[in-house]
């Protein structure tokens, strides 16, 4: 970039600094922010849906939007972005959505089967074997039978590592009410490899 | 810090990261190529759901132009493909693109539906709007399928150029009307001969000896001798003459 040479003193913006930034520097930000979140935000539409194929999708919806914010961003919106917290937003903000339209329409398929085709292997057995270990997967499933509230403070805090200040903001009520959404989810989460094992894969699909 | 963050559940909570998976990216982002064809370089863009723009390389200054403002329209980023979607190469050189794939979930059914007759019509003819119109049973939404042809978001490859006024005149396109011209000319359309065939009340052409009417640009026409060629100013009167309808082109209109 050239630089410019003005006789007149005083303040000057650079002229990059003014309106959206070019599409090479959002994408420079984006592709960052990916490569940064994308496991974390992963494995919170994992936990949050329960299935592989409904992760996927809502983590390249969580991608897409934000990049689509990105791109009405200027050079200030992008240095004090937040990326964990303000794609976590997104992602509970899309979850949230999606949850909506399904209870409208309970007789639909997932989300997968509206437009493009599913890429990845929907085969059951891959999504257990992923998850490892069978306290995991019990876990897992566990998490999937919280109240709606409660799952979203608890993956948020453990499995996207955000403070609770963040988590309020990102849910919209004050620390004190996600303190006891944690408080109150992690309860009901039975102590792991403990005496009460025994509910098997069933738990897998969890209410939705 | 709250003293919930000791409890052992919530440490095996934390530990319960997954990866991503590896073709996350191609949900997301979509690729371009630069093809060459054999009137117009193309610029094209797809995701694996198929190809969502074309854009002709002489209406745009360089890839990052065309990349900034696909990332801009389609709300996705762009990256360089390793080579371009398989068989578009051979669709530009043949003008045939009924075996591509095409991801066209931005636009509405109508469009959609437009945009499906349309790359029926095979290259060397040329079809009315309000053909485009009939053929999917809109026929008076003749102005509508202008508009939605004029929003295609993949020229050339859905031949939008072979789509001209039901008067002959070869009328708009969004990249010129010299464009159009040139797209045609090479797949060897005299335009101005069809124009003037029509001008001169030639808006379809039966075949005496088969007893079939066609769209007068019709491969099948075009292969009857002269001495069988039988001009009709509509369909009706082409009908009541004991025609019918070529199933090829399926002429439709006035």
């Amino acid at each position: 970039m050239p630089t410019e040479v003005r006789s007149t003193a005083g303040p000057l913006l650079p002229p990059k600094a003014i309106g959206p930034a070019p599409i090479a520097d959002i994408d420079a930000v984006f592709m960052s922010m990916f490569d940064g979140q994308r496991d974390r935000l992963y494995s919170s539409a994992l936990r949050l849906t329960g299935r592989q194929a409904d992760a996927e999708d809502l983590t390249a919806e969580t991608f897409l939007r934000a990049y689509r914010s990105l791109c009405s961003f200027d050079y200030e919106r992008l240095d004090t972005l937040q990326p964990r917290a303000w794609l976590s937003a997104i992602l509970v903000n899309e979850w949230r959505n999606q949850r909506r339209t399904a209870s409208r329409r309970p007789a639909t398929v997932s989300s997968a089967a509206v437009g493009a085709p599913e890429p990845a292997d929907p085969d059951a057995g891959v999504e257990e074997r992923a998850e490892g270990s069978d306290d995991r997967r019990e876990l897992a499933g566990m998490l999937l039978e919280l109240p709606e509230r409660q799952r979203v403070a608890v993956v948020l805090r453990y499995v996207v590592d955000l403070p609770i200040a963040q988590i309020a903001e990102v849910m919209g009520c004050p620390s004190g009410t996600v303190k006891s959404h944690i408080s109150r989810g992690l309860d009901r989460l039975r102590p792991i490899g403990g005496p009460a094992v025994g509910r098997g894969p069933a738990a897998e699909g969890g209410p939705r | 810090m709250t003293d919930d963050d000791d409890r052992p559940v919530a440490g095996a909570l934390s530990r319960m990261v997954e990866r991503a998976p590896a073709h996350l990216m191609d949900r997301i982002a979509a690729q371009w190529a630069y093809v060459e064809g054999p009137v117009e370089d193309v610029y094209v863009a797809f995701t694996p759901d198929g190809i969502s723009s074309v854009v002709p390389a002489s209406t745009v200054s360089g890839a990052e132009v065309f990349a900034a403002e696909f990332s801009r329209r389609f709300g996705r980023p762009l990256f360089r493909a390793a080579r371009p979607p398989a068989g578009v190469e051979q669709a530009l050189r043949s003008g045939r693109a009924t075996g591509l794939r095409f991801d066209l979930h931005d636009l509405t059914p109508f469009e959609q539906a437009v945009l499906a007759a349309t790359l029926q019509i095979p290259p060397g003819e040329l079809r009315p709007y309000a053909w485009v119109a009939g053929q999917i049973d809109r026929p008076r939404a003749v102005r509508a399928v202008g508009t939605a042809l004029g929003n295609n978001p993949i020229p050339v490859l859905i031949p939008c150029h072979r789509v001209i006024r039901s008067d002959g005149n070869v009328g708009q396109y969004g990249f010129g009307q010299e464009m159009k011209r040139r797209l045609l000319d090479g797949e060897g359309v005299d335009v101005d001969l069809v124009e003037a065939m029509v001008r001169g009340g030639a808006h379809f052409v039966g075949d005496a000896s088969t007893r079939v009417v066609c769209m007068p640009t019709c491969h099948r026409i075009r292969a009857t001798a002269d001495g069988d060629r039988q001009a009709f100013a509509s369909l009706d009167e082409a009908r009541r003459s004991g025609f019918r309808p070529c199933a090829d082109c399926r002429p439709v209109g006035r």
